[in-house]
């Protein structure tokens, strides 16, 4: 068939099951647009910035499973892009990014709306493409899909000059992709199971670690049955939350800097750390000399790169996890579940020292009631994206995630802004179930206009604004390490943002109690329409416990205990 | 990192395509690994090129190195040498006053010869181990050389 470049971009993301595409037109990636125009294979999500079509088809790809798609024109449509795709490479998460650029004959010559678009995704994509012919274009549309979905996700880049868009070319998608130099390693070493499970076997106190890449690898069932047939307890990564349901036994809780005490201190006091689809990332480790310093490594995970790179493995075993954990479950009878209680009984004995909890204040709301409080009003049916600050730590610590994919948040990037447009993309690829982003009042201002994409296409995201009037989490740290110099970090001066919600025809609330906030979040979620519910917090909480940066995870600041 | 840091030598065989070249080189200034020297040339009858890229670092670092290289996507093979065989060439410009029979005799003995000869100038090459050639370069600055290249180096496994 022979038809135009432009054509055969929608014929292409047709042929992959594309459904939602989020994007922004410009110049370059007219001809595309036009055939966008002309079509009704898949929907196209305007969003109003382009780094926010990329935040959305993150959490598209994440709520979903699927890849992301989103496509943007040249130049400064491209940076804006830019955050969305470093973000999406920090977290693993498939997408296709198609960016048009100038003409073929323009490139190299500034151009208007020139950029050197592969130059700079080079080192925040898995892979990226700058297509020179037509004929090339279904080749690397399919291997595009391919790389990102295969082995360790990660988003690609498809930089396409617009005279390539116009171009008549053959169009053939059914070439099975050929790729000599990639093929990813998703069968774990027989061996190298079999002696990692003897380890478990013989081990006195080990502990599940388990990280992002078991959502990504869609294992998290088979995790939650590892971990019950041997009885070992787990800890989560923040990318990790919803692998254990919440109020799952062996959960000790979350790892890290914002980590609870026992999950920490099980960490420390493991003779056997089992690390699956988990990265040792510095937020986790703290002080890397001091971490599970007794114990002895199994990791399991389909990027080779990861192991080894900070903590040594003993028993490295690269693949995919779900093989690897089916392959474990075959012969996990060897390990005696009930060997593990005393174990699990000091880690109970941790957890009762040093709970993981806060202090309700009289006067004013706490942010961890508010989100305690969603977790009881939506449970399960909500899918909860954040912001980036303590709000986000907060969620971590007191949702009750119940399953995969139910928690979306930037975690490698930390990218303040992400939640907003993550949700609506959440909402597009599960639209039956509620969208929740818990935000704070300084990152909502970063992409408050996808209010209008909300308002526009109908996707109900609710905004719950911990409004403490700081950037909180800079805020904490200067209050800690920076003997209370709270440079730049008063937020004092705000938008009203009940006005500013409805201003683009969303709804707006403004609640300081209890009573307000219940009333208030069951009229959003009957109204159906986007929302933010500004909660005035306490300004000056703290997130705890933490690691401070470079410390040790035993040695962590607690929560003050409460004079009686 | 306070690990002993070493010389290694890394061969990667890589598609024949745009931009390859600045994937392996953005890996390097983007992780902080240091290169040494760089070759690179298409493999005969091949859609294949062989980069020959001297570097340093600990053992840990050369072994992240090798595993992030081979993470790119038109990476092929990446060997990191422990037994091979290592030559560069080097060429230096002497003043055609400068006493040219010592010159090469000394070229000689590290597989080298002069190469041209013109009005001013004559233009002599060796080809050794890094190693020799390093020692070449500082035995010959007697002579006052006015211009020196080095290749970088090429390796093989034995
Ligand atoms: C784009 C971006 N800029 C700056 C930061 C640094 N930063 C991390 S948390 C934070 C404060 C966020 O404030 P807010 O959204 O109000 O959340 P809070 O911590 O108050 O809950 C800042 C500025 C960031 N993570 N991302
Ligand atoms: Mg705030």
């Amino acid at each position: 068939m022979q038809i135009s470049g432009a054509q055969m971009v929608i014929e292409a993301l047709t042929l992959e099951g594309v459904d939602t595409v989020f994007g922004y037109p410009g110049g370059a990636i007219m001809n595309v647009y036009d055939e966008i125009y002309k079509q009704d294979k898949f929907q196209h999500i305007l969003n109003r910035h382009e780094q926010a079509a990329v935040h959305a088809a993150e959490g598209y790809a994440k709520a979903s499973g699927k890849v992301g798609v989103a496509m943007i024109t040249s130049g400064p449509g491209f940076t804006n892009a830019v955050t969305g795709l470093a973000d999406a490479y920090m977290d693993s998460i498939p997408l296709v990014v198609i960016s048009g650029q100038v003409p073929m004959s323009l490139i190299g010559t500034d151009a208007f709306q020139e950029i050197d678009a592969v130059g700079i995704s080079r080192s925040c994509t898995k892979h990226n493409y700058l297509v020179t012919d037509a004929k090339d274009l279904p080749r690397i549309l399919k291997e595009a899909f391919y790389i990102a979905a295969s082995g360790r996700p990660g988003p690609v880049h498809v930089d396409i000059p617009k005279d390539v868009t116009a171009q008549i070319a053959e169009f053939d998608y059914s070439q099975p992709v050929k790729l000599e130099t990639y093929k990813p390693h998703t069968k774990g070493n027989p061996r190298q199971i079999k002696k990692a499970i003897e380890a478990m076997a013989d081990s006195k106190r080990p502990l599940f670690y388990l990280g992002g890449g078991i959502i990504n690898a869609n294992a998290a069932y088979e995790v939650r049955e590892l971990v019950h047939k041997t009885g070992i307890p787990a800890v989560e990564t923040f990318m990790a939350r919803g692998v254990l349901a919440h109020d799952d036994e062996h959960l000790i809780g979350m790892l890290g800097m914002h980590g609870s005490y026992a999950a920490n201190m099980a960490m420390s006091e493991t003779d056997l750390v089992i690390a699956l689809g988990a990265r040792f990332d510095d937020r986790v480790t703290g002080k890397l000399s001091e971490f599970a310093k007794n114990a002895a490594v199994i990791h399991v995970d389909i990027d080779p790169a990861s192991i080894s790179k900070l903590v040594n493995a003993d028993f490295p075993i690269v693949g995919d996890v779900k093989n690897v954990v089916n392959e474990m479950l075959e012969i996990s009878s060897k390990i005696d579940a009930s060997k593990f209680e005393s174990w699990r009984e000091t880690i109970n004995n941790f957890d009762d020292l040093h709970p993981l909890t806060y202090h309700e204040d009289s006067e004013k709301l706490k942010p961890q009631w508010v989100i305690e409080r969603v977790g009881e009003l939506l449970g399960d049916d909500a899918n909860i994206s954040t912001d980036v600050g303590q709000h986000q730590m907060w969620t971590a610590q007191f949702y009750p995630f119940s399953r995969p994919r139910q928690f979306i948040s930037s975690g490698g990037l930390g990218t303040m802004g992400f939640g907003f447009p993550a949700a609506l993309g959440v909402k597009a690829a599960a639209p039956q179930q509620t969208s929740v982003n818990f935000t704070g009042d300084g990152s909502i201002l970063m992409n408050c206009q996808e209010l209008m994409t909300a308002v526009e296409k109908k996707l109900p995201v609710i905004n719950i604004i911990l409004n403490n009037n700081y950037l909180g989490m800079v805020r904490q740290w200067q209050t800690l390490f920076y003997d209370k110099r709270h440079s730049e970090t008063d937020l004092s001066v705000q938008p009203d943002f009940v006005k500013l919600s409805e201003a683009f025809g969303g709804i707006g609330y403004r609640v300081s109690t209890k009573e307000e906030f219940d009333a208030a979040l069951k009229d959003a979620v009957e109204k159906n329409v986007v929302a933010f519910i500004e909660v005035i917090v306490h300004r000056l909480e703290n997130v705890m416990p933490m690691v401070p940066s470079g410390g040790s995870l035993f040695n962590m600041m607690l929560l003050e205990k409460k004079e009686k | 990192m306070t690990e002993n840091s070493e010389r290694r030598v890394i061969s990667v065989i890589v598609v024949n395509e745009a931009s390859v070249l600045s994937r392996i080189t953005d890996l390097f200034s983007g992780r902080g690994y240091n290169i040494t020297s760089l070759t690179v040339a298409p493999i005969p009858d091949s859609k294949y090129s062989r980069l020959t890229i001297a570097t340093s670092g600990s053992v840990r670092v050369i072994e992240q190195i090798t595993k992030q290289l081979h993470k790119l996507i038109p990476v092929l093979r990446v060997y990191e040498h422990a037994d091979l065989v290592e030559k560069e060439m080097a060429m230096v410009k002497f003043p055609i006053t400068e006493n040219l029979s010592d010159i090469n005799t000394l070229c000689e003995a590290y597989n080298g010869k002069i190469v041209n000869v013109g009005e001013n100038v004559i233009i002599a090459m060796v080809a050794d181990e890094p190693k020799r050639v390093e020692n070449f370069l500082k035995v010959i600055k007697r002579y006052n050389p006015k211009e020196i290249v080095r290749s970088g180096a090429v390796a093989l496994e034995r």
